[in-house]
């Protein structure tokens, strides 16, 4: 492989392998997914350095030129990374379902328990003086327990007491 | 409610979680007993809470670091002052709570006490099988030069933690196969931890998290993650930093 080729491609594999590291050590990319990357990279930059490698490789599989080989290599590593995404993407899809509906199960029982404890403030609030008979008491209570949710109802009883 | 929590991380040990429980409860009654229900399929959550545990379902399989933090988690919501880790297959016995216990309170600089098989040369009971102390005392000879301080049981998960250790492993934890790296979390932040010579015994059910076909996978993981935290200077988040999950970045 000419030189100039072989500093180039040794030049790109090794910033490739620099940056991989460097997400790593920001805790950007967990290790669970680097090592395919390091995997990838840490090969193409043995095929770029030893020289004699990627010939050897290029004529047993019959490649003329040997930096086709580099590609090929590389290419095959493109593939494998995609399938790899496509596997966790999947992953991640699943869990997502899984979370939205144990989400929407809890929201409903949440909400359930809500409507239940509001029935019975209600309840406690209008049974609150079980000994009173007259009218007065009973319409008292259910102008209270009305209060906050009629808004009209309340205006209107309060015109009327004044 | 008890100052002391016991986390047990379980995924399908519906055979062996009551027994646990009920252990830890008649060993260490002054323990809490929180249960990380894994994203089991069987009866674990039901036998757990039947026992007189709490019950934390997760709703899907998170492995066993998602799992521990979360009981950090729970233990820092609901305020313990100390936490231990007893895994929910029966390795660690129950017994041995107390002397964790004793020797965290013998010294209130120290932050993590360690349960460790290797301690004592000649000690009994089960201490894995061969490939696997190999790749152990590979990882305690690494840790121990790292740390400065002598490592027998790098991934031993049987430890108790102070407040600081539950904070700082309910704010950041190794996602999986935490053991190791979770001894140099605690010396990157400079908290201290030591061992007890401890007896485990063999699981009684359910399979480990490190099944036969991942070994290799678990020595390339964990090596990685400890060449890598060589290099950072300011390794995890404390207090008053950005969140560990953040959606700031450009890319």
């Amino acid at each position: 492989m000419e030189t100039r080729l072989r500093i180039a491609a040794i030049v790109a594999t090794a910033a490739l392998v620099i940056v991989i590291f460097e997400l790593v050590r920001r805790k950007r990319l967990m290790e669970r997914y680097a090592i395919l990357w390091l995997l990838a990279g840490i090969t193409l930059i043995v095929l770029a350095v030893w020289k004699g490698l990627l010939t050897t490789v290029a004529s047993k599989v019959g490649i003329f030129y040997p930096p086709s080989a580099l590609f090929a290599v590389a290419l095959g590593f493109v593939l494998l990374l995609l399938l790899h995404f496509s596997l966790v993407i999947s992953r991640l899809a699943d869990q997502n379902k899984v979370m939205a509906q144990r989400l929407g199960m809890l929201q409903q029982r949440l909400e359930e328990q809500e409507g239940a404890q509001t029935a019975a403030e209600r309840g406690a609030g209008a049974e609150a003086d079980p000994g009173a008979g007259t009218a007065a008491a009973r319409t008292g209570a259910a102008a209270a327990a009305g209060a906050s949710e009629d808004q009209p109802g309340r205006v209107e009883e309060l015109s009327r007491a004044g | 409610m008890s100052q002391h929590l016991a986390i047990v991380p379980a995924h399908n040990e519906a055979g062996a979680i009551a027994d646990i429980v009920r252990e830890i409860h008649e060993h260490a009654p002054g323990f809490d007993v929180v249960v990380i229900d894994d994203g089991s399929t069987d009866g674990t959550a039901d036998r757990a809470r039947q026992a007189g545990a709490s019950v934390v379902r997760l709703p899907f399989n998170l492995g066993i670091g998602g799992a521990v933090q979360a009981g950090y988690m729970w233990a820092l919501e609901h305020a313990y002052e100390v936490a231990v880790q007893v895994d929910g297959d029966g390795q660690h016995d129950p017994r041995y709570i107390k002397e964790l216990l004793a020797r965290l309170r013998s010294d209130p600089s120290l932050n993590m006490v360690t349960g460790s098989r290797f301690l004592e040369p000649s000690g009994d009971g089960y201490r894995s099988s061969a490939p696997r102390r190999a790749g152990i005392g590979l990882f305690a000879r690494i840790v121990s030069a790292i740390t400065g301080q002598r490592v027998t049981d790098p991934t031993s998960g049987f430890r108790m933690t102070n407040r600081r250790g539950i904070e700082l492993f309910a704010r950041d934890y190794p996602h999986d196969y935490p053991e190791v790296e979770a001894i140099l979390l605690m010396h990157a932040h400079r908290l201290s931890s030591c061992e007890i010579a401890v007896r485990m015994r063999p699981r009684t059910t359910g399979e480990s998290a490190i099944s036969s076909t991942q070994p290799a996978y678990y020595m390339i993981k964990v090596l990685l993650a400890v060449f890598v935290g060589l290099f950072r200077a300011k390794p995890n988040v404390e207090p008053g930093d950005s969140s560990p999950v953040t959606a700031e970045h450009a890319i």
